[in-house]
């Protein structure tokens, strides 16, 4: 018998254990949401990026309405010749995602001619369409903002049966609920629209670079592109401008560091004129730009910076104490542009002839047309709106609790998004016939079984992927925005052996060497632990973690590309940082000295 | 009648005058008069060797007997080429020659405490575009001495009669009358770290980089394949390290007292340390980039940084040739302009890749 050496393999789907005692939570998922045999056939990966903690149940809508969306405009809106949309299961809580492509030539070359009609039609009139982009978002977040409060008082308002209106309070606590969920549904469907076009242009330019400078650094492509203005600089630079603020107006002694938010503003209060010209500039600066999301995915826990003035408040101290020491706080804009404009012209110099030059031209040129959407939409999408929404979610959570649905307003996160309906349609029949509801009888058990589910699956390590290993991955957006290369899919499963040695491999993010103690922080709320000098170990990093990027040393995360929000931001801080690592917050202890170099992509446990 | 000149100081040569000094004498000179750092020396001109040969064929044929050998007829090589060998390094230098040469060498180390010199081949073919020449020809290192210079000088002649030597002029059927050598002879670098670099990638053929090979001790450890070179690869543009694979090194040439290089063991704590600093990475790119832009083409280039200096003053070259091997492939280009600059992206999306 001719014996085979076992390639090495993630585990099958329908291999994954569910943690015992946790069925009937994991029963919560939607059906369509549940592995199933034919499954194993697929290569699936955890997507760690956007939700790297269980998920409850209400959260899953997130998952939904965005690869609804990303699914829709890949596979039927610009007819992407070899790219459909993304599945998503999800198995102890963790989302697993898996793509589909399309390989059949005669299948790709009709498609293309879509294609043509359609997505060269974005790239031609890209900045007219975005523009009309920022007023229908606009639009969109007025509408969600506009949303009425439900409410059910015991006898309906006069003025609405004088009015002849002839709908009762009850039917608009639904009509609330479907806006507020269509609007979200929307949301996700326009921050696709431009997407997957933006990552194609710069992929392609990317793609372009790697073959006539094939040893050129991710991290200097990412250099060649990327804006300065981005919007996701926007919160941090307000802050940077509150501090500056504060101490023009001597009133630096007020931030007193380990002080609340709240304290603060209260002394701010009585200090008269001064004061009230910090609150002013306060008031405008955190309308957009708090509503910046502290957390690392998609969570309604994941408060934005309007909601839980916390971090903010905590990077001021700091910020004004740079300031008094006389340095500079402003990220050098000028200068960074500048050095933009040279890396482009010295690269561009030392290809072999004007025709390359000329396709160089080209693909940097649409590059950097498309490149304001890519990264400036994640603020009103992924923050601005997304708070909006969760925080409109709360109000219905707030009225079933009212009705003792459960205990505390925030538990309507553990009824997923149908679940919610029917509950608010038994509140709705209760309030009309003036009987009792039967959801207090029903989901303080549910909700209390859901959360020590969550509690339990965050105890246990999921695989970074399921099933077979494809040949080539050709999805632009899983290549650049989750790091995920047939190259770092070996690397992770070769993660053990690598093990021996105390490296890990990930992207070169931002370059550098680096020794120092790691610290890893596998949700938001353990922010707070970073110490100065420390190093950043994390699954993924977000914007509104600007502040503490000039905390710590270097970063390493499990999920990332060479754009990912965590390469970015170190590149502007000058950090070391290596991303994509799939293992690195599971091989790494916390305390342990760790050597991170930027550079090469690799972090070595010392 | 003018007067004969067996000497060039590398302040008065150039490119131009390789006929005259060969490739490696020309390309220092050239480098010295481009305001790079070289180890002060000067070359023995071919017009010595020519005189010094005129004297050898009119006692017996030398170059003929070269020519009328078979290039496939390694035995008779290798029985004229023992004898040639012989007779060049036994025989008696011209009184001008030896006089020049023995001016040239006290005026080089004057002042020089122990005083060291390397004595190169210069061919006058060797280092031009035919770069596999380079390298059948003799050096030797850390030659102390007036009168073991002079042996050395000869001995250089004489390795142009080696059996690879004359089997590689055969089998490319290249005219004896046209190989002349130069002798280069120049102070030795006490070096604490040595390689070569490339101005261009040699294992992908990239312009924007320059590989830096670099060991312990002299350049002859890395040349001969002793030793595996760390290996570190740096934007010419962002100056960024985009690679750094630092080798276990466990041997280096250093200099043997009684003269001639030794082998040594590298100490333990430096074997896995590398043998260079990341600015004299820097350094050593902005000479590379110098050096590339003053000759308009990619180069391979030899380096040493002195044990006893530091800094810039430091760092010097031993040699810089043209890059041959990737200047030859370079072909059809990476993309052409399309009609409209989204056509391009049909090579992601249409899965063209």
């Amino acid at each position: 018998m001719n014996i085979q050496p076992k390639p090495k393999a993630f585990p099958l789907p329908s291999q994954v254990k569910l943690v015992k005692g946790t069925e009937r939570a994991q029963a919560m998922y939607p059906y369509f949401m549940q592995f199933t045999r034919a499954d194993d056939e697929r290569f699936w990966f955890y997507n760690a990026m956007h939700f790297p903690e269980p998920m409850p149940a209400f959260d899953t809508v997130t998952g939904e309405a965005a690869y609804h969306a990303l699914g829709a405009f890949n596979t039927r809106v610009h007819v992407l010749p070899t790219v459909l949309g993304i599945d998503q299961r999800i198995v102890n809580g963790r989302v697993y995602i898996g793509g589909n492509a399309v390989t059949d030539p005669k299948e790709i070359e009709r498609r293309t001619a879509e294609f043509q009609q359609r997505a060269f039609y974005y790239y031609e009139h890209w900045e007219d369409l975005y523009a009309n982009w920022r007023r229908k978002m606009a639009a969109l977040i007025e509408e969600a903002q506009a949303i009425p409060t439900p409410d059910l008082p015991e006898f309906d308002p006069l003025e609405a049966s004088h009015s002849g209106r002839g709908i009762a309070s009850n039917h608009f606590v639904l009509t609330a609920y479907h806006k507020t969920l269509d609007g979200y549904f929307r949301m996700w469907q326009h921050h696709f629209e431009f997407l997957l076009l933006g990552y194609g242009a710069y992929l392609t330019f990317f793609d372009f670079c790697k073959k006539a400078f094939p040893e050129i650094t991710d991290q200097t492509i990412a250099r060649m592109v990327a804006g300065m203005d981005a919007e996701m600089f926007r919160p941090d630079d307000e802050l940077k401008k509150l501090a500056r603020k504060a101490v023009e107006l001597d009133l630096d002694s007020k931030f007193v560091e380990g002080a609340s938010a709240e304290d603060i503003l209260k002394s701010l209060e009585q200090m008269g004129a001064r004061g009230k010209e910090w609150l002013t500039a306060f008031a405008s600066a955190r309308d957009p730009w708090f509503n910046v999301g502290v957390g690392d995915g998609f969570y309604h826990y994941h408060r934005s910076w309007n909601d839980d003035l916390s971090i903010p408040f905590s990077a001021l101290p700091g910020y004004m104490r740079h300031l008094r020491e006389g340095k500079s706080l402003e990220r050098p804009v000028a200068a960074l542009k500048a050095e933009r404009e040279k890396i482009i012209a010295e690269y561009r110099a030392m290809l072999n002839s004007d025709e390359e030059r000329g396709a160089f031209d080209q693909m940097i040129g649409l590059s950097h047309r498309v490149f304001p959407y890519v990264e400036d939409h994640k603020f009103y999408c992924e923050h601005w709106y997304t708070a909006l929404f969760f925080n409109k979610i709360r109000e219905f959570g707030a009225l079933l609790a009212k009705w003792n649905f459960f205990a505390d307003g925030e538990d309507i996160f553990q009824l997923t998004r149908y679940e919610v309906e029917a509950a608010l349609s038994d509140l709705m029949t209760a309030w009309s016939n003036g009987s009792a509801p039967r959801g207090p009888d029903c989901w303080p058990n549910i909700v209390k079984e859901r959360k020590a589910a969550l509690a339990e699956w965050a105890k246990h390590e999921t695989p970074p992927a399921l099933g077979p290993v494809p040949e080539v991955i050709n999805d632009p957006a899983i290549v650049m925005l989750w790091g995920i290369t047939a190259d770092n899919l070996n690397a992770w499963l070769n993660a053990d052996s690598l093990a021996d040695t105390g490296e890990i491999r990930g992207f070169a993010a931002s370059s550098g060497v680096v020794e120092g103690i790691a610290r890893v922080v596998k949700t938001v709320d353990e922010i707070a632990r970073l110490q100065e000098g420390d190093i950043l170990v994390c699954h993924v990093t977000n914007p509104s973690w600007a502040p503490i990027f000039r905390k710590i040393r270097a970063a390493v995360s499990d999920i990332g590309g060479s754009m990912s929000h965590a390469a970015i931001v170190a590149r502007e801080y000058g950090l070391p940082a290596v991303v994509g690592t799939g293992t690195a917050t599971q091989k790494i202890k916390d305390g342990q000295r760790i050597r991170v170099d930027g550079a090469r992509g690799v972090v070595t446990i010392l | 009648m003018q007067r004969f000149s067996s000497i060039g100081w590398f302040a008065d040569i150039g490119l131009a005058d390789r006929p005259s000094v060969g490739g490696k004498g020309g390309s220092l000179g050239e480098l010295a008069r481009a305001g790079i750092s070289v180890p002060p020396g000067f070359v023995v001109r071919t017009a010595a060797f020519e005189r010094f040969l005129e004297a050898l064929e009119r006692e017996r044929p030398v170059r003929a007997a070269v020519a009328a050998l078979d290039p496939d007829d390694l035995a008779a090589i290798a029985t004229c080429s023992g004898a040639l060998r012989a007779r060049v390094e036994g025989a008696v230098l011209p009184d001008d020659i030896r006089d020049a040469i023995l001016a040239a060498y006290e005026e080089l180390v004057r002042g020089v405490p122990d005083a060291a010199v390397a004595v190169r081949s210069s061919a006058t073919t060797e280092d031009s575009e035919d770069a596999s020449f380079a390298g059948l020809q003799d050096t030797y290192l850390w030659t102390k001495g007036a009168a073991e210079t002079l042996r050395k000088v000869q001995s250089c002649w004489a390795s142009l009669y080696s059996v690879p030597s004359i089997a590689y002029r055969r089998k490319h059927d290249l005219p004896e009358a046209g190989v002349a050598m130069g002798v280069v002879v120049q102070l030795m670098v006490d070096a604490r770290s040595a390689g070569v670099m490339f101005t261009r990638s040699p294992t992908t053929g990239d312009r924007t980089v320059v590989t830096i090979e670099s060991s312990w001790g002299l350049g002859s450890a890395i040349v001969g394949g002793e030793v595996t070179p760390d290996r570190f690869v740096i934007s010419k543009i962002t100056d960024e390290i985009a690679a750094r694979d630092v080798s276990l090194k466990l041997a280096q040439h250093l200099p043997a007292d009684e003269g001639g290089v030794r082998d040594a063991a590298v100490p333990e704590a430096m074997q896995r340390a590398p043998s260079l600093s990341d600015s004299e990475l820097v350094e050593l790119v902005a000479i590379a980039k110098r050096v590339e832009r003053h000759y308009g083409r990619p180069q391979d280039i030899e380096w040493a940084i002195a044990r006893h200096a530091s800094g810039t003053d430091a760092i010097f070259l031993l040699q810089s040739r043209p890059e041959t091997v990737w200047a030859a492939r370079d072909g059809a280009p990476v993309a052409k302009p399309a009609v409209r600059p989204m056509d391009h992206v049909l090579n992601i999306f249409g899965g063209r890749r």
